[in-house]
């Protein structure tokens, strides 16, 4: 029985674990986390409730890293990334200030909320930031992984993380570039977030067909060397991409143009070009526009 | 220095950005000459910064929200010998970039030129030295239509006193009554600037953004107040210094001719 666990829990729980490390550590929040938030408890005076002010929030954060400080901003991956992109770029991206952007309830997993809060552009915007590091991690294992990894990096950072609790299945030594969660020859399955986990349960439900597939995980979207897109996936004869963002700007353009010296089939399991609404759960609405273990098969069937 | 240096000193950074603009390249001339007194105050008396050491990190810092008078923080910054002379500005290549950048020039303590950001950089410099414990204090310029920017407000709001508090934190509104392409008056005008300020929780003090003892003076009172950050509400004229371009809407961005140029170094 694979362990569930919540990406938010993981981020709270890490935060305030790294902050107790390393005292440069802050959090700048717009009313967006819940309350008692663990980092605040314990280091109110590093926390900077700025109220429901984003914009604000992320140049208030770049203020932070120019004094040194290690500045965490988090809120709605719509908000944080998409109301203060010319922040997120004037404020923290032509600096390169050490500033950790955190978009929470990336995609369809604000389901009730509907499409004002379905954010399925943020990884298009990030990536377009020079300077801007795109951390997508799968699971919980992954965030603690990709929190750490970005405290120890001087510079700016973007990670979106899910809701709710997901399986937990990244190996403990994980690499940071692309890697095979589960071996196969036919078509090449790449990943990202909650789309992982349904990739593998795809590649399952293929193998009982005779189709062979391999699930490749990206927690780390920009930077990203071609070479190891195109490495990863050497030896199948297509490919599929899997993401909860827009097939505009994301894993799927990005995987594209890393093979754009092959031949090779690609086709994209994504949010095609359309808002979000609302729902009772995130699965339903991951279901509705096609982001499931089924929507997948059907792809994979279709290129082999 | 003495006030008269420092009207001086004023007058010279006028000329230096005439200079810097010459005749072949436009500038943001009119809102560079409307602070440069201010510009002179804080740099050559007010600030507690040393140019042969402007990384000290007890050093007071100096944030241009109005990245656009980029012109006027450059001619202070050269005639300290903070940065070196020979680079043309806005040239390919060249650390005196058309908006303040603080990857590619020393001395910058914060990039800006996007209007509005400026006083939340400062705002979060400000914390972070006080977090610190730190005396050093952050001033931060602004523009009057800049603050037509709903960020300014978010910002205003937090370092206020309800707020963080930010009492090591001086803020000066250059209250030119000229934006980019016309007064004021004529587009949206930002005014009332202190019931603005009181009300967000801020020390405000109305001044002549000319008058050097009383920039002094206030940025004195700045330096006591408790509890509350500070902002000089400096009533200035735009293109001050040179008459051609004093109060004239066309002076924002412009590029001189010769004869304007040599009236410029007779001032």
């Amino acid at each position: 029985m694979t362990a569930m666990h919540d990406q938010n829990v993981a981020y709270a729980e890490e935060l305030l674990r790294l902050g107790s490390e390393d005292k440069r550590i802050v959090v700048v929040d717009p009313d967006s986390n819940k309350t008692p938030f663990p980092f605040q408890e314990t280091y109110p005076d590093r926390y900077f409730e700025v109220g429901i002010a984003e914009a604000n929030c992320v140049s208030f954060a770049g203020g932070l890293a120019l004094s040194g400080k290690i500045a965490f901003a988090n809120a709605f991956s719509v908000f944080i990334i998409g109301r203060a992109y010319d922040q997120a770029r004037q404020s923290v991206a032509i600096p390169r200030a050490n500033v950790k952007l955190v978009g929470f309830y990336s995609g369809f997993s604000d389901s009730a909320d509907g499409a004002t809060h379905q954010c399925f552009e943020d990884i298009a915007l990030a990536r377009a930031l020079p300077h801007m590091t795109v951390l997508t991690p799968a699971d919980s294992n992954e965030v603690v992984r990709l929190m750490r990894w970005s405290v120890a990096h001087d510079g700016p950072t973007y990670m979106r993380l899910t809701r709710g609790k997901w399986p937990q299945i990244t190996p403990d030594d994980a690499p940071l570039t692309p890697y095979v969660l589960h071996e196969g020859n036919d078509i090449a399955i790449f990943a990202i977030g909650t789309m992982v986990s349904r990739a593998l349960d795809a590649a399952e439900m293929l193998e009982r067909e005779g189709i062979s597939a391999r699930v490749i995980n990206i927690p780390m979207l920009k930077p990203l060397d071609d070479a190891n897109i195109q490495n990863v996936c050497v030896g199948c004869k297509a490919v599929i991409t899997c993401e909860e963002h827009s097939v505009i700007g994301g894993l799927s353009q990005t995987v594209a143009w890393a093979l754009r010296g092959t031949s090779t089939p690609i086709e994209p399991v994504a949010v095609m070009d359309t808002f979000g609404q609302s729902a009772r759960d995130h699965g339903q609405l991951l279901d509705h526009y096609g982001l499931s273990a089924k929507g997948i098969c059907e792809k994979a069937r279709a290129l082999v | 220095m003495t006030i008269p240096q420092l009207e001086a000193k004023a007058k010279q950074l006028r000329k230096d950005v005439v200079r810097m603009l010459s005749t072949d390249l436009g500038g943001h001339i009119g809102g560079s000459c409307s602070f440069a007194d201010i510009m002179a105050a804080l740099y050559y008396h007010v600030m507690r910064y040393d140019p042969a050491n402007p990384e000290d990190p007890n050093r007071d810092r100096f944030i241009l929200s109005k990245g656009h008078s980029a012109p006027i923080q450059y001619a202070a910054l050269l005639d300290l010998g903070v940065l070196p002379q020979g680079h043309k500005l806005k040239m390919l290549g060249s650390i005196l970039q058309g908006h303040p950048d603080k990857l590619k020039t020393r001395g910058i303590e914060a990039g800006t030129g996007s209007l509005g950001q400026g006083l939340s950089l400062a705002c979060g410099l400000a914390a972070g030295l006080r977090l610190d414990g730190l005396t050093s204090r952050v001033y931060v310029g602004l523009g009057d239509g800049e603050v037509a920017e709903g960020q300014v407000w978010e910002a205003a709001l937090a370092a206020g006193e309800r707020g963080f508090a930010l009492d090591n934190l001086c803020a000066i509104l250059d209250s030119n009554g000229i934006q980019a392409n016309a007064r004021l008056t004529d587009t949206l005008d930002t005014r009332p600037y202190k019931e603005k300020f009181d009300a967000f929780g801020w020390h405000a003090i109305e001044l002549d953004g000319h008058d050097m003892q009383a920039i002094l003076q206030a940025f004195d009172e700045a330096a006591s107040v408790k509890g509350k950050p500070t902002i000089l509400i400096a009533q200035t004229v735009k293109g001050k210094g040179f008459a051609f371009a004093e109060d004239n809407p066309k002076y924002h961005h412009a590029q001189l001719t010769p004869e304007q140029y040599e009236e410029a170094m007779q001032i």
